[in-house]
């Protein structure tokens, strides 16, 4: 199982009482097979991470996973292999932005 | 007894406020959603518990809300707004091209008749509408495919499509608005569109009169007289006798600023006296608080011109806020009830057609829009 934490605003749109989500990917785990399991169980979650159609990451969420920023990383690249275990979340972070 | 709802869109959330026909008493609602900006609320005409609600977020992008039980629980619908076609593009800041891009939805404007159709005005400029009660929105992109498309420049507050008004007398008929470009109408249920800015000048564009390029602020309509429509434009105040053929400006005695008058955001019309017209005006060019601090509206009973200050219970000095151009709105009671909302997080009620003034609520965050439902 995959480990995913969100951020607050987006817990309370999924209705989740707790920051983390345990989610079944098919294949290969990459940062878009994640969102896309994400996405399929929390329909309203849609277009809030990534993009609709350009599937591209908003510009203030991050990815972090074992003290890394993935954020740059190419969506289809493994994430690294403790996430794909579930022994580390796949943390979604809404960005630091103000003073 | 009758009673109102009012719905209250702010910088980090909504609120419900109702209260019986009295006006006085208030019960208030929320933060719903907060921590979002809520660009704006808005009820079915056809359906008053079925509310719709734009959620927006600079970190999440855009969501609508959609309440069947007036405003007591919500679920989120569709949230894809996708051009229709290749997007093409618009003019930027610096008059270079820039591609069409969405970034939020400004304006909810609900079918007078049926409670799932609702059209969207959003940010790049284009109007969309869903048929199925938000579960899907389609682009009527004959709006944005309008030939001068391709011309339009944003304001400071971006290329949003800001204003949406249903014709209640001919449902082939639509006005919007947008900044900076201007008023348009169709005669065909929004598949084509005509400027109809004749009459405008604007002095901060190069061709004052030109037929597209104009800061339309807000229009405004009374439903018993689809033909007339008041204007509140980046500088002047303005009506149109024949549905936006003409327009000619009635800014007359308010207030002079630097030589100009009739800069201001929101306007709005009397529920029961179709001469009877509301204005805010605010200093501009980039202050953007009233004029001497003294918050003041402004009612003309003759359709323009002729303005009376309206300060019984408004602040009379010391006041800097602003009021946005969808944050004021009018109730259909017996004793027409006018409201706005302020930058400053007040949102005031008039039971009696502005002659007094009263907080409903003062602390609120930055108040984005305010709309009135008038409930059996």
């Amino acid at each position: 199982m995959i480990k995913v934490v969100l951020p607050a605003h987006l817990r309370t749109l999924a209705q989740l009482d707790r920051g983390e989500v345990e989610l079944e990917v098919q294949g290969p785990v990459t940062q878009r097979s994640i969102l896309d399991a994400l996405e399929a169980r929390y329909p309203m979650l849609k277009g809030t991470i990534r993009d609709h159609v350009t599937q591209q990451r908003r510009a203030f969420v991050r990815f972090f996973a074992c003290a890394e920023d993935l954020s740059h990383e190419s969506p289809d690249a493994p994430v690294p292999e403790a996430v794909a275990s579930g022994a580390e979340p796949f943390l979604v972070v809404g960005a630091i932005a103000g003073g | 007894m009758s009673k109102v709802r009012v719905l209250v869109g702010t910088r980090k959330g909504a609120f419900i406020l109702e209260s019986d026909g009295k006006r006085e008493k208030w019960d208030v609602s929320g933060p719903h959603f907060a921590g979002w900006e809520l660009y704006h609320l808005k009820g079915s005409p056809a359906d008053p518990n079925r509310l719709y609600a734009s959620q927006t977020s600079g970190w999440f992008g855009q969501l609508i809300q959609r309440s069947s039980d007036g405003g007591k629980t919500w679920e989120p619908v569709d949230n894809k707004f996708v051009y229709d076609g290749v997007p093409g593009t618009h003019k930027w800041y610096d008059g270079t091209p820039h591609p069409w891009e969405f970034k939020r939805v400004w304006h909810l404007e609900p079918s007078l008749t049926d409670p799932d159709t609702v059209y969207a005005g959003v940010e790049d400029a284009a109007l969309f509408r869903t048929t199925d009660g938000g579960k899907s929105w389609q682009e009527l992109s004959g709006m944005r495919g309008h030939g001068t498309g391709s011309g339009w420049q944003p304001g400071a507050g971006g290329l949003g499509l800001h204003t949406i008004i249903l014709d209640p007398k001919n449902p082939q008929r639509i006005f919007i608005a947008i900044s900076a470009a201007g008023a348009f109408r169709s005669d065909d249920a929004g598949a084509t569109w005509k400027a109809i800015n004749q009459g405008l000048r604007s002095e901060y564009i190069p061709d004052p009169t030109a037929e597209v390029g104009h800061c339309v602020h807000h229009v405004a309509m009374h439903p018993s007289r689809p033909n007339v429509l008041f204007m509140q434009k980046h500088w002047d105040v303005l009506r149109s006798d024949n549905a936006g053929d003409l327009w000619k400006e009635v800014n007359g005695n308010l207030p002079d600023d630097d030589g100009k008058r009739g800069f201001g955001f929101v306007i709005d019309v009397h529920a029961h006296e179709p001469e009877t017209i509301y204005v805010v005006p605010i200093k501009s060019d980039s202050q953007h608080f009233p004029h001497e601090g003294k918050l003041r509206v402004y009612r003309s009973k003759t359709g323009g011109n002729d303005w009376e200050p309206l300060t019984k219970g408004l602040p009379q000095q010391d006041c800097y806020v602003n009021v946005l151009r969808d944050a004021m709105a009018i109730d259909s009671l017996d004793s027409c009830g006018v409201y706005f909302g302020t930058t400053g997080g007040q949102v005031y009620a008039s039971p009696d057609a502005g002659d007094s003034w009263n907080p409903i609520v003062r602390d609120l965050p930055a108040v984005l829009s305010v709309e009135v439902q008038t409930l059996p």
